[in-house]
């Protein structure tokens, strides 16, 4: 007698649960899978709160290695690491309760506020980056926006990862001139229908297809972004006049309104005096 | 040094001294038009003088151009209620003066480097 498909599946899951009998965990359900491993939600039964836990081939055990010497908040602590009886590794980390930056999209928030997630981000990179870490798999997929605002970059990549293509940059092996063509293309997608274009500019830019072309690192890209929300110029926004003096405008509008008042006070007593 | 107050004090000798010049457009203070434009260029020191010290304690935009409007009208008072041979001009110096002022606070809480700050919303 054969095997129907759902049981085959339900086998299959069962086979993949990692056995954590010998650790301090208590599996709880499964929260995310990736190129590298599967997430699921556990208990610390010594601490008794709840832990995200990653579980993934032995040939990455790297990964936690990586993540654990990058201490920034824009980074999800790791709190330990181990092996299971399969000889898969593990390591617990903070459980972010929040929203992927894909789904913190879908709810419409401001531009603000999407510019905010993206530096955080930014930071965060340029951080690792410091510490000679690229990310190699940037995407909304692996950013967290916890309920409090704090904003998370996950599942950094080890070497020989794939990308995923619509936020990989051309070249390989990737590198951090390719985290900025990531970070270009995640401000593409965090960026609302009606952006102005001079964010636009600054995403089109970050994922030249040439290295050179691109911005030379995270935080040139991360100053021309302030600069927007400054209201300066972008380097990579070349604007009309209109557009300048529109945006100047803009920056100065409380000024403009008040030597505006004085020239109609002016106005105003020498038409008084006349009469 | 940039700090607010000496924001406050080229400013407001600028601006004074700008608002002072309009009495140009007013033929019977035309002959009085320099110690007109003497006591509006000190009147506006001294309104970007405590404006800039305003703002170094208080970071608020709004606050800042409240504070520079009072202290703009409150001098331009006191110098319309001067003696003066041509009479009081309440109107055409405290009505300006109230304006500079708001300009003076605003300017004064955009430009130079803070220093003890309290922040209000």
């Amino acid at each position: 007698m054969g095997l129907s498909d759902s049981v085959l599946r339900h086998l299959r899951e069962v086979v993949d649960l990692p056995d954590l009998g010998d650790t301090r965990y208590e599996l709880q359900e499964e929260i995310g899978r990736g190129g590298l491993g599967v997430v699921y939600a556990a208990r610390d039964r010594q601490l008794d709160r709840r832990v995200a836990l990653k579980v993934m081939d032995a040939a990455w055990a790297g990964e936690a290695r990586l993540i654990a010497r990058l201490e920034h908040p824009g980074i999800v602590p790791v709190y330990e690491t181990g092996t299971l009886p399969d000889g898969r590794v593990f390591y617990a980390m903070k459980l972010v309760a929040g929203a992927r930056a894909d789904r913190y999209v879908a709810g419409n928030p401001p531009l603000g506020e999407r510019l905010r997630v993206v530096q955080r981000v930014g930071e965060a990179l340029a951080y690792a980056h410091s510490c000679g870490v690229p990310h190699r798999d940037l995407k909304p997929q692996n950013v967290m926006v916890g309920r409090f605002g704090e904003v998370y970059v996950m599942d950094w990549g080890v070497e020989g990862v794939a990308g995923t293509p619509a936020f990989r940059a051309p070249e390989t092996p990737l590198d951090e001139r390719s985290d900025v063509y990531a970070l270009g293309a995640l401000v593409r997608f965090m960026l609302p229908a009606d952006a102005p274009p001079a964010l636009s500019a600054i995403a089109a830019k970050a994922m030249s297809n040439g290295r050179e072309d691109r911005y030379p690192d995270v935080d040139a890209v991360l100053r021309e972004v302030e600069r927007f929300q400054d209201g300066l110029a972008v380097e990579a926004y070349v604007e009309s006049t209109w557009q300048r003096v529109r945006r100047f405008a803009r920056r100065n509008e409380v000024l403009l309104w008040l030597l505006a008042a004085y020239a109609g006070v002016r106005f105003f007593l020498f038409f008084v005096r006349s009469f | 040094m940039n700090n607010k107050i000496v924001v406050g004090l080229t400013f407001g000798a600028a601006l004074g001294a700008l608002d002072g010049a309009t009495a140009w457009f007013y033929p019977e203070v035309r002959s009085v038009i320099a110690s007109i434009m003497v006591g509006s260029t000190i009147k506006g020191m001294l309104v970007g003088l405590l404006s800039g010290w305003f703002a170094r304690k208080v970071n608020s935009l709004k606050w800042g151009i409240v504070a520079g409007s009072v202290l703009g009208l409150a001098f331009a008072f006191a110098v319309a209620a001067m003696p003066s041979e041509t009479g009081h001009h309440y109107l055409e110096i405290m009505t300006p003066g109230f304006v500079v002022g708001a300009i003076i606070g605003f300017l004064t809480q955009k430009m130079g480097t803070p220093g003890t700050v309290k922040r209000s919303a």
